[in-house]
């Protein structure tokens, strides 16, 4: 049996009084991808980092290729022959792509022998495992699928042998997270090891060969993928039987609450972002858009929820609601009757240095009902909020405590209980689950859901495609602040929905069951 | 879960911050060939062991807690106002005014009279600047500085051209009538057999600075506008998805901020001088930037920082008076004081987090 090609015994790490890792040892076989799946906070960011030399173990060992190594910082770690592709690129953003590639590499004082050099290795790669990319081409330039080639190929120039992707296809349209598996495939035919973190059970399933899954900063289980399924899985991650299909009757849609018509949205740098969309939600009905991050879809959230200004008209419940100037900001919205659940819970949904209680009527803060007399009424409100957390579960249920203390699902559920409860007639809710463990995704889901049943209207924007699938009722596909196709949610799947997202909006190919579009992900824009 | 306790925080940070400063001016003085443990005595006895040195820290305490709570007020919507100054300078204007022109019949009503033009004139000051950085970006530390500069520059003119009586040589006003006289403490507390705060300038404006203290505390964190000033001021993001409007909130506090720092000149020209002079302000408004920041911005903290730096400035006259020890090396103790409870701040708070952090390790 050939030694493992990574091999970890007994990792420890713990920053103040959290234990971020305990006593994890795992081992990868040379030639597999190995992933490793978990919630957020579960340690699995944390073990990489050790890995990669960012952090310092408190105790165990870690072995490459039998051999016990000591990585005390990141050239270490590359020495070791371990390369690291993180969720946000670490690209110097007006650099060529060669340029990029021998940062931190050059051969020498003097660039051009490196750049030569590097430019013929590049073909080499290339050549072998179908990462083409101009070279010569400056990063911003390129799609977000293309940014991720060049950390990878930054991965292999330094001669990487284990290469560790941190939830690689955040950012990616399903089209492009399909050729960077088949990329991934590749590397692994010719011998490299990859360790594949995410939190997406689909993509473990259909491309690793095995997988660790963490709780709590434990390694609870390592598996053959082969010999599970995404039920024990998801169960193994959150410690109890998970609901991953949201259970929903069909929807009956009733009157229209809210009409967009001819939406245009410039933002600040005065680009248009929104490029006249039309769009109707009715009550009683979940509308989902679809879309790669940075097509518009925030920028409608935006102006529906009163804090960017827009063109156009837009009716709420027949009447018009302005767009820009006086009565077009978070307090008007409200008073029509739209609740929001905003994109960036800690930017924006929540003051994170507040407690949890002073969060509960944050937006709402004017309601005449917190009042008593100048002051606000804050025993009341404080009573309110512990009723509110024990109803939605936050946990811990201290409304005493600072925002910033939750983890990022029960940061959502504050958020949720808060816009829920006024009870509006149309919710917006942008990426409800982003950063959300399992676990609290199921509860967020059913949420949503029983406000659609008491029929309200709801308008869901988020990138995860399976979440607009399960969730939706009606599909609408952004794409460069068009909407480039609707469909029923019960009648499409994935891959047109992809195709739709990347601007092509010819799918009679894939609705009939066909493969997608190989070339379809060209023009998809970078991640703005 | 918070790395260390709220009292720790609260209390032993500050405490920990004021003895290293102490240390090092204690060096200091040393240096200069005298002994520190005297130079301490003199400080105690002549601020805080007879009630005439109370008289005096408190009425300099009087002062900072007027402009710490304007600086902390601002600071709650992450508005640095070091424009304090001026706006005490104006404010003095517009007791000046109130004084000299309205034909007051008690002191009770002058009081309340000079403090709404100090408070006007104060805000007013500060919504120039708050306008420019609300619609136009002019960022505000460097628009409220201009606008001390500005400030001096008027009321020197003021004084100079309009409000120096005729034949007068130095450029103040007359002296403001006797029906606007406040209460010293010495009227106040003196018994016939017992004279207490023997001359002292402490008068019954720090009964008004306690009374601002409360007012900005219930403003704070018991009222609506004290709650959308705070949430701008952590995140204006989300403020926006509030809607809670930047421009208003940015000139509001603003405002009461300028107000604040306004009424401080009623403890000065008011309670002390009694007509207006050039510079009475005797730059307290600078000194509300150290008494917020080692007050935390919360009003009670201010008025133990104000009571804490009140006494450094009567202490400090006191060893000017007494010892060879320069005025200018109680600056210097106070830098200190200011470099180590404001900017060295983390210097204390980071190891002691650890150690907490590590005592509850032990106790878990």
């Amino acid at each position: 049996m050939t030694a493992p090609a990574i091999e970890l015994k007994g990792i420890s790490k713990a920053f103040g009084p959290v234990q971020a890792n305990k006593d994890i040892s795992i081992s990868v076989q040379p030639g597999t991808i190995h992933g490793i799946i978990g919630e957020n906070g579960a340690g699995k960011s944390t073990l990489m980092s050790i890995l990669y030399g960012f952090y310092k173990a408190d105790a165990g060992e870690i072995f490459i290729k039998g051999q016990k190594t000591l990585i005390p910082d990141s050239q270490a770690a590359i020495r070791a022959g371990i390369g690291m592709v993180f969720q946000h690129f670490k690209l110097v953003e007006n650099f060529t792509v060669l340029e990029n590639i021998i940062l931190g590499a050059e051969e020498g004082a003097m660039l051009n022998s490196s750049l030569g050099n590097a430019r013929k290795e590049l073909k080499h790669l290339a050549e072998e495992y179908g990462l083409n990319v101009d070279p010569d081409e400056v990063i911003e330039n390129l799609s977000v699928g293309h940014q991720q080639r060049v950390e990878i190929l930054k991965a292999l120039y330094r001669k990487a042998e284990i290469l560790i992707l941190d939830e690689p296809t955040g950012v990616l349209t399903p089209a492009e997270a399909d050729q960077l598996f088949r990329i991934l495939d590749r590397l692994r035919e010719e011998g490299k090891t990859i360790i594949l973190i995410t939190h997406k059970l689909r993509e473990i399933m259909e491309y690793t060969d095995t997988v660790s899954v963490m709780r709590r900063g434990e390694m609870t289980a390592t598996v053959k993928t082969a010999e599970t399924s995404p039920e024990h899985l998801a169960e193994l991650m959150v410690g109890r039987k998970v609901l991953l299909r949201v259970d929903k009757k069909p929807a009956e849609p009733g009157a229209t609450v809210l009409d967009i018509k001819g939406l245009r949205v410039v933002d600040e740098a005065g680009v248009e972002r929104v490029k006249g969309i039309d769009l109707t939600v009715r009550a009683g009905e979940i509308v989902g858009i679809a879309g790669v991050a940075g097509n518009g879809q925030s920028e409608l959230l935006e102006v529906l929820g009163g804090f960017a200004d827009g063109t156009g008209t837009i009716t709420m419940n027949g009447e018009a609601i302005p767009l820009s100037g006086h009565g077009a900001d978070g307090q008007a919205r409200r008073a029509a009757g739209i609740s929001h659940v905003p994109e960036d819970r800690q930017r924006e949904g929540l003051i994170m240095e507040f407690a949890a209680w002073e969060n509960t009527v944050f937006g709402y803060h004017h309601s005449p009902e917190i009042q008593n007399g100048l002051l606000m009424d804050n025993k009341g409100i404080y009573t309110e909020a512990e009723a509110k957390m024990q109803r939605f579960d936050v946990r811990p249920p201290d409304p005493k405590l600072a925002a910033k203390n939750f983890s990022g699902g029960n940061q959502q559920k504050i958020v949720l209980a808060r816009e829920i409860e006024r009870n509006p007639d149309l919710l917006l809710i942008g990426q409800p689950t982003r950063g959300v463990d399992i676990g609290a995704i199921e509860f967020i889901h059913q949420q949503v859901v029983n406000l659609r049943d008491q029929g309200k209207a709801i308008l869901l924007v988020s990138v995860e495609l399976e979440e607009i699938l399960s969730l939706a009722d009606r599909v609408v596909v952004m794409f460069d602040g068009h909407i480039t196709g609707e469909r029923d949610a019960a009648q499409t799947n994935e891959k047109e929905l992809g195709l739709l997202m990347a601007g092509i909006t010819d799918t009679s190919a894939v609705a009939n069951g066909n493969g997608g579009n190989d070339n379809s992900t060209q023009e998809v824009p970078a991640d703005g | 879960m918070d790395k260390m306790p709220k009292w720790a925080d609260i209390v032993l940070i500050p405490l920990i911050s004021l003895l290293l400063a102490a240390f090092f001016s204690a060096l200091v003085i040393l240096a200069i060939g005298e002994n520190p443990i005297e130079a301490l005595k003199l400080m105690v006895d002549g601020a805080l062991m007879r009630s005439s040195g109370w008289g005096y820290t408190l009425y300099y305490a009087t002062n900072f807690i007027f402009t710490g709570l304007a600086v902390s007020v601002a600071f709650h919507a992450r508005l640095f106002n070091i424009g304090g100054e001026g706006q005490a300078m104006l404010g003095g204007l517009g007791v000046a005014l109130c004084c000299l022109y309205v034909p007051w019949p008690h002191w009770s009503l002058a009081i309340l009279g000079a403090s709404v033009g100090a408070a006007l004139f104060g805000a007013l000051w500060a919504l120039i600047p708050a306008y420019l950085q609300a619609k136009r970006g002019s960022h505000i530390v460097i628009t409220t500085i201009m606008f001390n500069f500005i400030a001096a520059a008027i009321l020197n003119y003021v004084l100079v051209e309009l409000l120096r009586p005729v034949g007068a040589m130095d450029p103040a006003s007359a002296k403001f009538p006797d029906a606007t006289h406040l209460p010293s403490f010495q009227d106040m507390f003196s018994t016939e057999g017992n004279k207490m705060f023997r001359g002292a300038p402490a008068n019954v404006t720090f009964f008004l600075a306690l009374a601002a203290s409360v007012f900005v505390w219930l403003l704070m964190w018991r009222t609506k506008l004290g709650y959308q000033i705070r949430a701008f001021g952590h995140s204006e993001s989300g403020a926006l998805y509030a809607g809670i409007s930047p421009v208003r909130i940015t000139v509001i506090a603003m405002l009461i901020s300028g107000a604040l720092a306004g009424m401080m000149s009623v403890n000065t020209t008011m309670g002390e001088s009694e007509r207006l002079i050039l510079n009475s302000t005797e730059g307290a408004g600078f000194i509300g930037i150290a008494v917020a920041l080692m007050g935390r911005n919360h009003p009670f903290g201010v008025l133990l920082a104000a009571i804490l730096f009140g006494f450094l400035y009567q202490g400090g006259a006191e060893l000017a008076l007494w010892t060879s020890i320069p005025r200018e090396l109680i600056v210097v103790i106070q830098a200190l004081v200011i470099l180590f409870t404001g900017a060295l701040d983390n210097m204390v708070r980071e190891p002691l987090e650890k150690l907490f952090i590590a005592m509850r390790r032990r106790n878990a």
